[in-house]
C-alpha cells in the first residue's frame, strides 16, 4: 500500500469517537467483527486467484462470465469450508448469506448468488424430509448448483398467469413439464444460463385435466457429468444487461420433459401416486420464504449503499476543488455544504435502513415461529411490512447511491470508481422480487383493510399508531424534535390512508366497480403506502438507535443521535408538502428545520470519514479507485486506465483499416 | 422471412388515435420540408453499405477494445455519408437544434468517438479563432483531415478552471509556446475521442508570457502524426478506461513533456500574444462564454430527443405487455391501463415536448444575444448565461429521472441491454455532470439571482427573465385558482420567495460576521433551491406559452392534444411542488384535491393517444435499437432473438464448466 493521503490522515485524527466501537456495532458484536476479519484473512490468502487479472470491464461478455466462474469457484471453496459445520437453521443461514454479500469477487455480483439467495431458502422451506435428505447437503456443498425459475418472458408480477405446465401422468408416476408458448419460457433466473444444473421451477400443476395452480418442482437441467442440457430442455443465457452481467441470468423452455413425481416439492401440498391432490394444510406458509428473501434484500441494499457512501465520503475528503478565498488553498469538496447534503444524508439513510432491516428480521423471526405453530394472525402484517420496506429500502438506496455517484463529478462515471455498477445492482433490486409499485400497492391493500376494521379488530403493532393518530388532538401544535417529526409522519400516513378510503368509497358509491375505483385511486394509494413506510422507518430507527445508544460510549452515541436527527429532518424537508398539507407545521418551523439541517451537517462533518471507515469494507471488496483506504485516487485512476488493452499499443489497428482511408476520403 | 405482423394491441391503439400523427411529426421537426429532409438523411445512412447490424454480434457482447474498433469502423462510414450529403446540401443546420442527424444513434448506439469533433472542437474553432485561423483550420476540420477534440478537464480539476495546471509558456526566441504537464493531476482527463481517435486537440492551459500568468487560454495542438497516427514526441496520450456509458466515446488522457507549438496555435479571436511576448487582453472576458452557452443550449433539445426515444420504447411496450388480472374472468389488461403506469409514462412524453419548445425558445434568445454581442452589446450576456446554466442543470437532472422511470416501468425487461434503455440512461445521466456539474451551475445562476434580487428591492430595472421579481418582491401571495395562468404565476411567486429566503439567509450570515464566501457556502443549499425554483418558473411559463401558441397553428384535432400535454406538465409540477405553493399562494387542500382529480382526468384523456404520440416522434426501428420499442411490437420474439446472439449461447457447455465448475462440484462429492 502506498502512503495515505494527507487529508485523510487529518480527517481520521479529527474523529471524535472510537471507530472500532462503531464497527463492532455494525457487525453486531465484537466477536462477529473478529470472525469477519478472520474470514477476510482467509480469503486474502487467495488474493491473486480471486481478485487478480485484468479488470472485468475490459473483457467481452463471455470472458467476463468465464472469469467470474474461475474466481467464484476459488472463493466458494473457501466459503464452503466455513459453513461446513452449520446446519440449516435460518439464523445460521442468514449468517452464511451475509458472508456472501460481504464478499464481492467482482463489482458485478456473482454467478452463485442465486443458488444461495433463492434456490436454497426455497428448497429448505418447501422440500419435504425425504427431499431434503436427498438434495440439501449436496446443495450446501455446491455439489449441485441451483437456480430459481419463476418469471417467464410473459409474466413476472402476475404469478397466477404463468404458462409453464406440469401435468401428472399416473401411468409412469411422472410430471410432464412443458412450455406451450414463447411467452412461457422461463426468463431471468440467475445462474440458469450456463451455470446451474438444477433448478426450482414454478409451474401450473395439472392432474386429470384439472389445474391446481402454481407449484414448485426441482428439475435437473444439465447432466452432472457433461453439463450438457438434458433432452427436451432448452436453456441459454438471456443476454447483456445494465448490470449483473456475470450473474448469468438465463432462459429455459421444456418440451414435454418428464420428471419423477417425487420432484415436486411436497412439504406443503402433495400429489399422491394415483394422482390424488392433497392440499396444503396451510397454503400461506409459502409466504414465509418470500418474506425471508425480502429481508435479505433490505440487508443487501444497506450493504450496497454502504459501499457508495464509503467511496463518496473518502473521495470528497481527498478531492479539492475551487478556491473560495484568494490566497487560500482549494477547499476539500466535503466542505461544501451542498456536498455534505448529498453525502451525509446518504450515510444517515444507510444507518436508518440497517436498523430497520434488523427490526424486520426480528419481526420475521417471531412471526415465522408463530406461523409454524399455526398462528396466522400477523401474517398479513408481516407481508405488508416486508413489501413496503423492500420497496422503500431499494428505491432509497438506489436514489442515494446515484446521488453519491453524481457527487463524485466526472470521476464517479468511471467504472473503476465502482459507483456505476453499485447503482446498477441497487437499481435492479427495485424490480426483482416484486416491482416496487406493485409491492406498495400490496401494502396499501393491507392498510385499507386495517383502516376499515379499525374499530372492530385490534390493531397489530406496526399499524397501532393509526388509531392514536386519528384521535382528535393528537397533533395540534408542531414540535420541532425527532419525536415531533415522527408524530408528523404518523399524522401524514393516517390522513393519506383515510383520504384513500374516502375516495374509494365515493367512487364505489357512484357506481364504479371496486377494481376500477382501486385503479383510479392507485397513485394516492402508492403514496399512502410510502407515507406509512416512512413513518415506520423513522420511528424504528429512532427507537432502536436510542436503545442501542444506551450501550455505547457517549462520543459514539452522540454521533449516532446526530445521524438520526439528520435523517428525520432530511425526510421532513423532502416531504414538506405532506407536512404542510396535513400537520400544523408553519413556515417558521420550516425555516427552523432548514437551519437545523445545516447545523447537523456541520456537526457531522468532522466525523464523516470516521463514520465510513467504521463500515470496515476492505479495499479488495470495495474495488474502487476513488474509495480506497489510502485515498490515492489520482494514482489509482491512472493505474486502472493503463490496464486498458487499448493503451497497450500507441496506434489502434482501426486507424489503418478505417480512420485513415476515411480521413483521406478514400473509404 | 415472411412479412412480420404488427402486434394486435398496437394495431388497435393506432386506430384509436384522434389526431393525424404525421402532422405532429412535422410540427416536431419544424415543418413538412424538415421532416422530408430528415427522412432523406436517414434513408441515405440506413441504406449505406457496411452498416447492417442485422446478424452481427451486438456491441454489448464485445470486449472494450473490440467495441471501440467496431465504433470507429461504423462512425467512419457514417461520416462518409454525411460528407457526401454535405456536398449537395447546406449542413450548417448541424450546429442548431435539429433531429436531422440523429440517425447516427442507429449506427453507433452509444456515443460516437467523433462526438467531440462536431460538438466541441469545430464550434470552438469557429468561435475563438481569428479570421486567418478560421480560414486555415476550419476547412480541414470540416473535411475531417483534422479530427479534433476539446481538452479542458484535468485529473485534478474539472469545475474549477482557474485551477488547471497545464502550462503554455511563451518562448519569444523561437516564437513558440511550450506546453507542459507538471504533475499527475495536470494530465488532461476526459476529452472524448482523445485517446486513439483525434489527431488534433484544443487544449486549455495557463498562459505564461514574460513570467506572468494570464490565466487559461485555448490552443490548437496537433497530437498525432497525420500519416502514421503515432503520438508526437513529447505527448503522452491514452484512454481513461470504461465508464457507466460513453463506452465508445474514446475519452482520453493527455500529458505534455515540454511540447512546443507555434505561437499562432493560440486561438486569437479574443486575447492575443504578440511575437515579442506582449499579451493583449480580450476586450471582454465574457466573450469566451459563447461556446459554453452554445453547448448548454443545445443540450436542452438533445434531452428532449433522448426523452422521446425512451418514451417510444416504454409506451409501446406498455401497450403490448399484459399483466395481472384485477377482474376475475377478464383478460389481463395492458399495463398501459394502470393509472400508476400512466403516471410514470405520460409526464415523460409531456416533458419531451416541454423541453423541445423551451429549447427552441432558448436557442432564439441565444441567437439574438450573440448578434447583439457581435455589435458590441453585452448587456444580455449574464442573463443568458444564468438561464443556460440552470436550464441545462435542471433539465438534465429531470430527464435522467424520467428516463429511469421509463426503464423501471418496463419491469425486468427494461434492465436488458437490448431494450436500449440502459444505454440511453448512460448518455443522459452524463449530461448532469459534463459541461458544468449540476450543483456548480445552479450556484452560478444563484449568483445572478442574488444580484437581481438586490436590484429588485431597490426598484432598479430588471432583465426580462427575472422581471417577475418586481411583482413578488414584497412577498405577495398568489391568489390561487386552479388555472394554468395561476399555476405559472404560482411558480414565479415560489421562485421569488425562495430567492428572498436564500438572500436573507446569506445576509444574516454576513451580518453575523462571516466572510461573504463562507456565508455563501452556509446558504448554498437554499441558493440551489432558489435556482431550481427560478428554473421551474421559466420552464412552466415558456413551455405553456409555446404549446398554447403551437396549438393555435395546428389542426383542430391536434390542438387539444397539445394543450393536454402542456396542462399535464403544469399540473404534474404544481402537485409535485404543492408544498411550495402552500407557502407562497393561497392554494388550499381542497384545490390540491381538485388538481389531483384533474391530473388523473388528463391521464385518461391522453391514454387513447399514447401510442400515436410516440409514433409521432417518428424514430425508426434502426435508430431506436430496442427490442421493446419496435414499431411492430413483437417484443417477446425480439427479446429471444437478441438473447440468442449472445456468444455464450453459441455452445451448449461453456469451457469454464470443465475447467472450474466441475472440479468444484466433484470435490464436494468426495
Ligand atoms: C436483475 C434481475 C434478476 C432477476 N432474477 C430472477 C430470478 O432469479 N428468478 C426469477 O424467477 N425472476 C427473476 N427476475 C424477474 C423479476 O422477478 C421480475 O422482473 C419482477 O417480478 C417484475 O416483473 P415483470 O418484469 O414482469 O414486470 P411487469 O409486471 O411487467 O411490470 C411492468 C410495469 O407494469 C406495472 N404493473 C404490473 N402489474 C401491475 C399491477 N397489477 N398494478 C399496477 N401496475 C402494474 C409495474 O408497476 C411496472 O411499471 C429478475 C429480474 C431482474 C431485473
Ligand atoms: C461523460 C463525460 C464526458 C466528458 N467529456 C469531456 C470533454 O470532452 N472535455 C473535457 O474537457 N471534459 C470532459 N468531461 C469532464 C467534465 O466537464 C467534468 O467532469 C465536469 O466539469 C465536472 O467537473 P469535475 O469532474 O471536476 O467535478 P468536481 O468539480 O470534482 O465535482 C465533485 C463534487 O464537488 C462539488 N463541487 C465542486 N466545486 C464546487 C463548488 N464550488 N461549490 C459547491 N460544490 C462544488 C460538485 O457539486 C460535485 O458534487 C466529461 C465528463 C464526463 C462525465
Amino acid at each position: 500500500m502506498g502512503k495515505v493521503n494527507e487529508d485523510l490522515i487529518k480527517e481520521r485524527a479529527k474523529c471524535s469517537f472510537n471507530v472500532e466501537e462503531l464497527t463492532n456495532f455494525l457487525d453486531e458484536g465484537r466477536d462477529k467483527t473478529l470472525e469477519r476479519r478472520e474470514r477476510e484473512k482467509l480469503i486474502l490468502t487467495k488474493k491473486e486467484e480471486i481478485f487478480g487479472g485484468p479488470p472485468d470491464y475490459y473483457l467481452s461478455h463471455k470472458e467476463k462470465y468465464e472469469t467470474a466462474i474461475r474466481r467464484a469457484v476459488v472463493l466458494f471453496s473457501l466459503i464452503r469450508k466455513l459453513h461446513a459445520k452449520n446446519n440449516t437453521d435460518l439464523t445460521n443461514y442468514k449468517n452464511i448469506l451475509s458472508v456472501i454479500f460481504g464478499t464481492s469477487i467482482s463489482q458485478d455480483g456473482s454467478p452463485f448468488g442465486l443458488h444461495y439467495i433463492m434456490f436454497m431458502p426455497v428448497f429448505m422451506s418447501q422440500a419435504d424430509e425425504d427431499q431434503q435428505k436427498k438434495w440439501l447437503q449436496r446443495a450446501l456443498d455446491c455439489s449441485i448448483i441451483g437456480s430459481y425459475a419463476q418469471t417467464e418472458l410473459g409474466h413476472g408480477t402476475f404469478i397466477r398467469g404463468l404458462e409453464t405446465t406440469a401435468t401428472y401422468d399416473p401411468a409412469t408416476k411422472e410430471f410432464v413439464l412443458h412450455s406451450p408458448t414463447l411467452t412461457a419460457y422461463k426468463w431471468w433466473p440467475g445462474a440458469l444460463g450456463n451455470t446451474a444444473n438444477y433448478c426450482i421451477v414454478m409451474a401450473q400443476l395439472y392432474i386429470k385435466g384439472k389445474c391446481y395452480g402454481i407449484h414448485s418442482f426441482i428439475v435437473q437441467v444439465r447432466d452432472e457429468e457433461s453439463h450438457v442440457p438434458l433432452p427436451g430442455i432448452k436453456v441459454g443465457e438471456m443476454g447483456a444487461k445494465m448490470g449483473l452481467n456475470i450473474v448469468n441470468n438465463g432462459f429455459l423452455g421444456f418440451e414435454h420433459v418428464r420428471i419423477p413425481r417425487t420432484n415436486m416439492l411436497m412439504k406443503h401440498a402433495k400429489v399422491l401416486e394415483d394422482g390424488t391432490y392433497v392440499k396444503s394444510k396451510n397454503p400461506k406458509l409459502i409466504y414465509g420464504t418470500m418474506v425471508f428473501v425480502r429481508v435479505v434484500i433490505v440487508f443487501n441494499s444497506v450493504h450496497m449503499l454502504a459501499k457508495a457512501v464509503v467511496v463518496a465520503t473518502r473521495y470528497s475528503a481527498v478531492r479539492r476543488q475551487t478556491q473560495m478565498k484568494p490566497g487560500e488553498p482549494e477547499l476539500q469538496i466535503i466542505d461544501f455544504v451542498t456536498q455534505q447534503d448529498k453525502v451525509f444524508s446518504a450515510v444517515a439513510g444507510c444507518f436508518a435502513m440497517m436498523m430497520n432491516g434488523r427490526r424486520l428480521w426480528e419481526t420475521f423471526y417471531i412471526i415465522d415461529e408463530q406461523l409454524h405453530k399455526g398462528n396466522l394472525e400477523r401474517l398479513g402484517e408481516l407481508h405488508a411490512l416486508a413489501c413496503c420496506l423492500k420497496a422503500i429500502s431499494t428505491s432509497d438506496s438506489a436514489m442515494f447511491t446515484e446521488r453519491c455517484r453524481l457527487a463524485c463529478g466526472g470521476n464517479g462515471f468511471m467504472h473503476s470508481s465502482n459507483l456505476p455498477l453499485t447503482y446498477a445492482l441497487t437499481s435492479a433490486s427495485c424490480t426483482y422480487e416484486g416491482d416496487n409499485t406493485v409491492l406498495l400497492l400490496q401494502t396499501a391493500r393491507f392498510l385499507l383493510k386495517v383502516w376499515r376494521q379499525m374499530d372492530s379488530v385490534p390493531l397489530t403493532p406496526t399499524v397501532a399508531y393509526l388509531k392514536e393518530a386519528s384521535t382528535p388532538g393528537y397533533y395540534d401544535k408542531w414540535d420541532n424534535t425527532v419525536d415531533g417529526i415522527i408524530r408528523g409522519y404518523r399524522t401524514v400516513a393516517m390522513r393519506k390512508i383515510s383520504a384513500c378510503v374516502e375516495t374509494m368509497t365515493n367512487k364505489i358509491m357512484s357506481g364504479m366497480s371496486q377494481e376500477d375505483a382501486w385503479n383510479t385511486t392507485s397513485i394516492e394509494l402508492v403514496s399512502a403506502a410510502e407515507a406509512h413506510c416512512r413513518a415506520l422507518v423513522i420511528s424504528t430507527y429512532h427507537e432502536d438507535m436510542s436503545k442501542a445508544c444506551e450501550g455505547m460510549s457517549p462520543p459514539l452515541a452522540e454521533v449516532m443521535q446526530q445521524l438520526v436527527q439528520l435523517y428525520a429532518v432530511y425526510w421532513t424537508l423532502e416531504k414538506l408538502a405532506d407536512f404542510l398539507q396535513y400537520t400544523p407545521i408553519s413556515s417558521t418551523d420550516v425555516a427552523f428545520l432548514r437551519s437545523w439541517y445545516v447545523e447537523l451537517l456541520e456537526k457531522i462533518r468532522p466525523n464523516a470519514v470516521g463514520l465510513v471507515d467504521a463500515f470496515d469494507i476492505i479495499d479488495e471488496f470495495l474495488q474502487s479507485s476513488l474509495g480506497a483506504y489510502d485515498g490515492r485516487v489520482y494514482e489509482r485512476l491512472m493505474e486502472e486506465a493503463l490496464k486498458s488493452p487499448l493503451n497497450a499499443e500507441p496506434v489502434n489497428q482501426s486507424f489503418h483499416k478505417y480512420l485513415k482511408p476515411f480521413m483521406q476520403g478514400k473509404l | 422471412m415472411a412479412e412480420k405482423k404488427v402486434c394486435e394491441d398496437l394495431v388497435k391503439e393506432r386506430k384509436k388515435c384522434t389526431f393525424n400523427v404525421e402532422e405532429l411529426t412535422q410540427l416536431i421537426d419544424g415543418g413538412e420540408d424538415k421532416t422530408k429532409e430528415r427522412r432523406e438523411v436517414e434513408d441515405m445512412v440506413i441504406n449505406a453499405g457496411g452498416l447492417s447490424t442485422k446478424n452481427e454480434v451486438p456491441e454489448e457482447y464485445l470486449s472494450h477494445k473490440e467495441r471501440y474498433e467496431n465504433a470507429i469502423r461504423k462512425a467512419s462510414i457514417l461520416f462518409e455519408v454525411f460528407r457526401e450529403y454535405a456536398k449537395a446540401h447546406d449542413t450548417t443546420d448541424a450546429f442548431s437544434p435539429t433531429n436531422k442527424y440523429r440517425v447516427s444513434f442507429g449506427v453507433v448506439k452509444d456515443i460516437s468517438p467523433f462526438m467531440l469533433h462536431m460538438g466541441m472542437f469545430v464550434p470552438t474553432l469557429m468561435n475563438q479563432s481569428d479570421p486567418d485561423q478560421v480560414a486555415e483550420w476550419l476547412p480541414k476540420a470540416l473535411s475531417m483531415e483534422y479530427i479534433g477534440t476539446y481538452a479542458q478537464t484535468e485529473l485534478g480539476h474539472g469545475t474549477f478552471l482557474r485551477g488547471l495546471e497545464t502550462t503554455a509558456t511563451y518562448d519569444p526566441s523561437t516564437e513558440e509556446f511550450v506546453l507542459n504537464s507538471p504533475t499527475l493531476t495536470s494530465y488532461k482527463w476526459w476529452p472524448g475521442g482523445l485517446a486513439h481517435t483525434a489527431n488534433h486537440c484544443v487544449v486549455v492551459a495557463q498562459l505564461y508570457t514574460k513570467g506572468v500568468c494570464h490565466g487559461v487560454h485555448p490552443f490548437l495542438v496537433q497530437i498525432r502524426d497525420l500519416e502514421t497516427h503515432m503520438p508526437l514526441q513529447g505527448i503522452k496520450v491514452g484512454e481513461i478506461g470504461p465508464k457507466l456509458g460513453f463506452q465508445t466515446a474514446n475519452n482520453g488522457f493527455l500529458g505534455f513533456n515540454h511540447y512546443r507549438i507555434p505561437r499562432r496555435s493560440m486561438l486569437m479571436k479574443n486575447a492575443q500574444v504578440l511575437k515579442d511576448g506582449t499579451y493583449i487582453k480580450s476586450k471582454n472576458d465574457k466573450l469566451t462564454y459563447g461556446t459554453m452557452v452554445f453547448v448548454r443550449v443545445l443540450i436542452v433539445t438533445d434531452l428532449a430527443y433522448e426523452l422521446s426515444r425512451a418514451a417510444t420504447i416504454a409506451v409501446r411496450y406498455s401497450a403490448v405487455r399484459h399483466q395481472s388480472q384485477p377482474k376475475p374472468n377478464e383478460p389481463e389488461p395492458q399495463i398501459l391501463d394502470y393509472v400508476t403506469q400512466q403516471h410514470k409514462l405520460f409526464i415523460g412524453v409531456a416533458t419531451s415536448h416541454a423541453y423541445r419548445v423551451t429549447g427552441h425558445w432558448l436557442w432564439n434568445s441565444y441567437s439574438k444575444v450573440i448578434k447583439d454581442v457581435s455589435k458590441g452589446n453585452m448587456d444580455q450576456l449574464p442573463e443568458l448565461h444564468a438561464l443556460a446554466c440552470c436550464l441545462k442543470a435542471v433539465c438534465s437532472r429531470d430527464a435522467n429521472a424520467r428516463i429511469e422511470e421509463f426503464r423501471l416501468a418496463c419491469g425486468g425487461h427494461g434492465y436488458m441491454a437490448s431494450s436500449n434503455l440502459p444505454i440511453i440512461n448512460g448518455i443522459v445521466t452524463a449530461t448532469i455532470t459534463y459541461e458544468g456539474e449540476y450543483t456548480v451551475l445552479m450556484l452560478q445562476t444563484a449568483r445572478f439571482l442574488v444580484k437581481a434580487w438586490k436590484e429588485a428591492t431597490t426598484g432598479k430595472a430588471k432583465t426580462p427573465t427575472v422581471s417577475y421579481l418586481v411583482e413578488f418582491y414584497n412577498n405577495g401571495r398568489v391568489n390561487w385558482e386552479n388555472t394554468p395562468s395561476t399555476m405559472v404565476k404560482g411558480f414565479q411567486a415560489i421562485a421569488a420567495g425562495k430567492i428572498r429566503t436564500a438572500y436573507e439567509t446569506l445576509e444574516r450570515h454576513v451580518k453575523s460576521g462571516m466572510d461573504y464566501e463562507d456565508a455563501w457556502n452556509m446558504s448554498s443549499v437554499q441558493l440551489v433551491n432558489a435556482s431550481e425554483a427560478h428554473c421551474r418558473a421559466i420552464l412552466t411559463e415558456i413551455s405553456w406559452k409555446e404549446m398554447v401558441r403551437l396549438s393555435t397553428i395546428v389542426s383542430p384535432s391536434l390542438a387539444p392534444v397539445l394543450l393536454q400535454l402542456a396542462e399535464l406538465y403544469l399540473t404534474y409540477w404544481t402537485l409535485e411542488k404543492r408544498g411550495d405553493h402552500l407557502m407562497y399562494s393561497t392554494i388550499t387542500n381542497g384545490d390540491i384535491q381538485k388538481l389531483q382529480t384533474r391530473y388523473e382526468e388528463l391521464l385518461s384523456l391522453i391514454r387513447p393517444n399514447a401510442v400515436g404520440l410516440v409514433d409521432a416522434f417518428d424514430i425508426r426501428d434502426e435508430i431506436l435499437n430496442s427490442t421493446l420499442g419496435a414499431y411492430d411490437g413483437r417484443v417477446y420474439e425480439r427479446l429471444m432473438e437478441e438473447a440468442l446472439k449472445s456468444p455464450l449461447n453459441a455452445e451448449p457447455v461453456n469451457q469454464s464448466f470443465h475447467k472450474y465448475l466441475k472440479p468444484l462440484m466433484l470435490k464436494a462429492r468426495l
